[in-house]
Parts: C-alpha cells; sequence; structure tokens
C-alpha cells in the first residue's frame, strides 16, 4: 500500500551554530509510511557512523521487509502485529550492528545512538524510541509530548525529585539512560497510537527540544501546519537563533487523509476498474 | 564542582566542596559540614549531589532551613542560593560557574548507565563509600571520549558502589583493558553563551477594512496573517529582525507593490503589506 497520497512527509537537519559536524541522522521511506531519526553519539565522527547505521538499516530492512508483509496483519501465535516484530527485531539487528563495530574498531569505541521510529499503516502510527529523541503530536490545536524520555532528568521527574520547570535549569540534560549500540541488547519502547486526518506528528533530536519551548514548538505547528516543509525549516531555525548549541532534527508528518489497510484484493480489483 | 561557602555575619569561614552523594550538615560532629551552634539541629539539613546537580533538603530542623530568605522542606539549588542556618550562611555555587569554562565536551549526550545508578536520595548515608569525585570540567582535552565500554556482565557489586556519578558518563573511568587506548578527545571548542539579542519591538497597522488603523504588536516569535485555506503568510521575530514567508495559498503575499519570493523577506519600517485582501503597514516601535 502506497502512503505518500496519506502522509505529508518534512524534514530539516542542521548542525547548529556550535558543532562542527552534524551526528544526527534522518531518513524516510514516504510510501511505506516510515521515518527514522537518530542522535548519534561518541568521539570524533563516531556519533555520525552510529546515527547513519541506525537510520540505514533500519530503512533499508523495513522496507523490503514492508513489501512482503503487512504491517497491520496480526500473527495468530503470538497475537502481535506485524509491524510490532519488525520494529523490534530490526531494532536489534541495528544494535547489534554498532555494538559490533564499536567493538571490532577503536575508533568507534563507545559510540551509540539514540532512535526513534514512526510507522504508520491503517489509520495508526507504531513509535518506537530508546533515548532523549522525541516524537510530539499536535491534534486539533493541542501539543503534546508523545514519547517519554529515557533520562536521568526524566527518571528524576518520575521520582518526584524534579518538576518539568526545575528540569529547564538543570545541568544533567545531556545524560540518556537508554541508547542503541551501547550494550549488546537494547529494548526499545514501543507503543501503537490512532491517528486523526489534520493530526502532525514531529520526531525531533534534543537539539530543538532543548534550545524551544514545547510552546514555541506547538505555535509554530499551529501556525504553519498548513505547510509542514517551511515548520520543518522554522523550527530549525528558532533552534539556531536560540543559540544552537546541538545538531538540531526534524521530520513532520501530517495526515493528509484516511489511510485504512486495504482490504486486499477487493480494493486491488477495484482500482484496476477505476 | 560545586561549593558552599560558609560565613556568618559576612565573615567568610570555610569553603566546602560538595564532592559527596550526601553531604550533611548539623550540629552533632558526624556531620560533613558541623556548625556548632545552639540555634542548629543535631542533624539539620543535607545537600544530594547528583551529577553537576545539587538539592538541599531539610531534616525536620527545629528551626528550619531557609534559602533567599523562605522557608524550604526540599529545594533544587541554583547558582548563588544562599542557605541560612541561624546565623549561619552558606552560598551556593554552582558547578558550570565554580569550574571557569565549561568544555563543549562536556554538554554531549552521554548514556548513564542504568546498572550504576543508585536509589538517589532514599539511599541511606551509611551505604554510601567515598565518592568518585567528578572530573574538573578543565580537563575535557584528556579526557577518554565518550562512554567507555564496559565488559558486559560487570561486577554489580562494584557497579553499585559507583555513587550514581558513573565513571562512564563522566569520562573519568580509565579505558577498560579490552579496549584500545582511548583516543583524546578534540580540544573543546569554546561554547559561546547564548545572549539573548535585544530585539526591536514592532507592530502590524490595518490600513483598509472595517478595522482600519487597529494595531497588533508583534510580540510572539510567529504571527500568522491572511486566512487559513485561502492566503496564509507569517511574520517570525528573528535576532536579525523581523521577516515574513509565504505559507499557503496561490498567491504571494505583495510588500511595497511586488509579490515576495519563496524564501523569508525581511521587513522594513513602513513597508505596506498585502495579502488576502488585506493591506497592513509595518513599522518599528521607538
Amino acid at each position: 500500500m502506497d502512503l505518500s497520497q496519506a502522509l505529508e512527509i518534512a524534514s530539516h537537519t542542521d548542525p547548529g551554530m556550535v558543532r562542527s559536524h552534524n551526528e544526527d541522522s534522518i531518513a524516510s521511506v514516504p510510501d511505506k509510511g516510515l521515518v527514522v531519526l537518530a542522535d548519534g553519539m561518541g568521539g570524533y565522527n563516531a556519533g555520525e557512523v552510529a546515527s547513519g547505521m541506525a537510520t540505514t538499516v533500519l530503512t533499508t530492512e523495513l522496507r523490503q521487509l514492508l513489501d512482503e508483509h503487512e504491517p497491520h496483519e496480526v500473527d495468530p501465535q503470538s497475537g502481535q502485529k506485524a509491524a510490532l516484530k519488525m520494529l523490534q527485531q530490526q531494532i536489534a539487528k541495528a544494535n547489534t550492528s554498532i555494538y559490533q563495530a564499536a567493538q571490532s574498531q577503536p575508533q568507534y569505541a563507545g559510540m551509540g545512538t539514540t532512535l526513534v521510529v514512526a510507522l504508520f499503516y491503517d489509520n495508526k502510527v507504531m513509535v518506537a524510541h530508546i533515548g532523549d529523541s522525541r516524537l510530539y503530536r499536535m491534534r486539533g490545536g493541542e501539543f503534546s509530548q508523545v514519547s517519554k524520555d529515557h533520562s536521568l532528568l526524566q527518571e528524576q521527574i518520575d521520582a518526584g525529585m524534579l518538576t518539568k520547570e526545575q528540569a529547564k535549569h538543570s545541568s544533567n540534560k545531556n545524560l540518556v539512560t537508554k541508547a542503541l549500540g551501547i550494550d549488546p541488547a537494547v529494548e526499545a519502547e514501543i507503543h501503537e497510537y490512532d491517528t486523526r486526518p489534520g493530526d502532525i506528528y514531529l520526531l525531533c533530536s534534543d537539539g530543538l527540544s532543548d534550545m524551544v519551548s514545547d510552546e514555541d514548538i506547538g505555535m509554530t505547528l499551529d501556525a504553519l501546519g498548513a505547510n509542514p516543509n517551511l515548520a520543518a525549516q522554522q523550527l530549525v531555525q528558532m533552534a539556531n537563533d536560540n543559540g544552537g548549541r546541538d545538531n538540531v532534527s526534524v521530520i513532520l508528518i501530517k495526515i493528509l487523509q484516511e489511510y485504512p489497510a486495504g482490504q486486499g484484493l477487493a480494493k486491488k480489483i477495484f482500482g484496476w476498474f477505476r | 564542582m560545586a561549593k558552599l561557602i560558609l560565613s556568618m555575619d559576612g565573615l567568610v569561614l570555610k569553603e566546602i566542596l560538595l564532592s559527596k552523594e550526601r553531604t550533611t550538615i548539623g550540629r552533632k560532629p558526624h556531620n560533613d559540614i558541623q556548625i556548632d551552634n545552639l540555634a542548629v539541629s543535631g542533624e539539620h539539613a543535607v545537600i544530594v549531589t547528583i551529577l553537576a546537580d545539587s538539592f538541599l533538603e531539610d531534616l525536620g530542623s527545629t528551626n528550619g532551613t531557609f534559602v533567599n530568605g523562605k522557608t524550604v522542606k526540599k529545594h533544587f539549588l541554583q547558582n548563588n542560593d544562599v542557605i541560612e542556618l541561624g546565623k549561619y550562611k552558606l552560598k551556593y555555587i554552582s558547578e558550570a560557574l565554580a569550574g571557569a569554562a565549561k568544555a563543549a565536551d562536556f554538554e554531549k549526550t552521554m548514556v548513564l548507565r542504568p546498572g550504576a545508578m543508585r536509589k538517589p536520595p532514599e539511599a541511606p548515608a551509611a551505604a554510601a563509600p567515598a565518592p568518585t569525585p567528578a572530573p574538573a570540567p578543565g580537563h575535557a582535552a584528556t579526557m577518554p571520549t565518550g562512554m567507555p565500554v564496559t565488559a558486559a556482565g560487570a561486577d554489580k557489586s562494584h557497579a553499585a558502589t559507583q555513587v550514581g556519578v558513573t565513571a562512564a558518563s563522566v569520562g573519568a573511568a580509565p579505558a577498560p583493558a579490552h579496549a584500545p587506548a582511548a583516543t583524546p578527545a578534540p580540544a573543546p571548542t569554546p561554547t559561546p553563551t547564548p545572549t539573548p539579542i535585544p530585539v526591536r519591538r514592532a507592530t502590524l497597522k490595518l490600513m483598509s477594512g472595517g478595522n482600519a488603523g487597529k494595531e497588533l504588536e508583534l510580540t510572539k516569535p510567529l504571527t500568522t496573517l491572511g486566512k487559513p485555506g485561502v492566503q496564509v503568510a507569517v511574520v517570525t521575530r528573528r535576532p536579525q529582525g523581523f521577516f515574513i514567508t509565504h505559507v499557503e495559498g496561490a498567491n504571494k503575499p505583495i510588500v511595497n507593490g511586488k509579490a515576495i519570493e519563496l524564501q523569508a523577506h525581511a521587513l522594513n519600517d513602513h513597508d505596506v503589506i498585502e495579502l488576502a485582501g488585506v493591506k497592513v503597514e509595518f513599522f518599528f516601535k521607538p
């Protein structure tokens, strides 16, 4: 099923104002409704290598799997959707690739990356994330953070030590508790949500969420929702205008129309006569 | 590393580095900071330090703990906070400012390994071993890059004694045996502190229609103009000034009689913007 008619995807990535190179990596497969964003870490260019490996492995492998399987199909044995299994397996594969490269190549020792992946199918989105790259949603003027960071700050907020407001002033912003490629195995947090026409989804690296307040991000999506491309540029520009201390990456997905899973053969035949 | 400056009546008595995860304050001698004064309770307060952040907690003291003149039970310390216990004052100087320039490398995202995390505040003080001091920020140039790879299945009990400050996360640990010598980090580029540039105030004034003469001050980072679905443009407020950009619709907004291009168009004083059949004038406020 081709989703490029139902989804409008826009993205932008920038090294920011301080860093010399961009360790973020973004990729999308519009017809499959797949978007991937990774924020790499590790010395020299190892961060770029890790994030690049994550996006490459996930897009190439998932593209192929999505050609062969329908993501909404439920496996009769496990009762789970094919999408879940695909994401789990391919994230594990990406983790292994990065981990092994880090183990075998001295210059890559210790590299890793955050990850946020969104897969759209059957009027739904399945989101997998590791670390502090985020997914937000704009629905009917209401802007909210969908994913919850795997970070020290988030743990402190959950433990009641800090309020969200205080967290903005913390010096421990840069510590994630989970990352891809650091350990031999990692489990991504995966959830599924319903989508509605008009929704706008935002995937971003912490270069955006640390530099621009949620309020201003929401305002931008609200004001420029009609033109996702411009909105993506504007968000990156705002992060840079505020100092741009880190690489900034954004992917916007606007739901243009419903995209229920095809009724298989019947739909194909109807399509023929049209 | 953050520190406290103890003083009484404006006289500096002592400087205390917050090198431990828990720094206790009280009248009794076993406290890390002992203040021998009857107004101070035996166990008066504690400061819990997690990496670069410190939290002050009153331990049910008789006379209370004050920060900047307000009584507190629990408080997230900010640079230059003044803690008061009786006549004594403790000024908190945070790490970032205590250690001159904060290396850019220090700000990079790093992984905090969960195996080495210990429940921070609830842990009894007695269980806390000698703390691993966080490296001075100035050391960044000689720090191993990123996180060293610790051997899988590392001794858990050892990991647990790492006092929240996982050496791995701050890069203080020596490179593990199986990993080759860590390459030194590239020379840290000084991080320019983003100084908010004062943006001039500007206003849009309606020149046509029923509301002619009405003004709209451009206070938000973005202000949209026009009718959704017909023609929309946005005015963005940036450090460099104000810009108008076409968002949607077949026609582009007209500035001083000329349709703008797709890119953002810088606005000058007394520019006249036409869109969706409405004329507005842009001007800077004195």
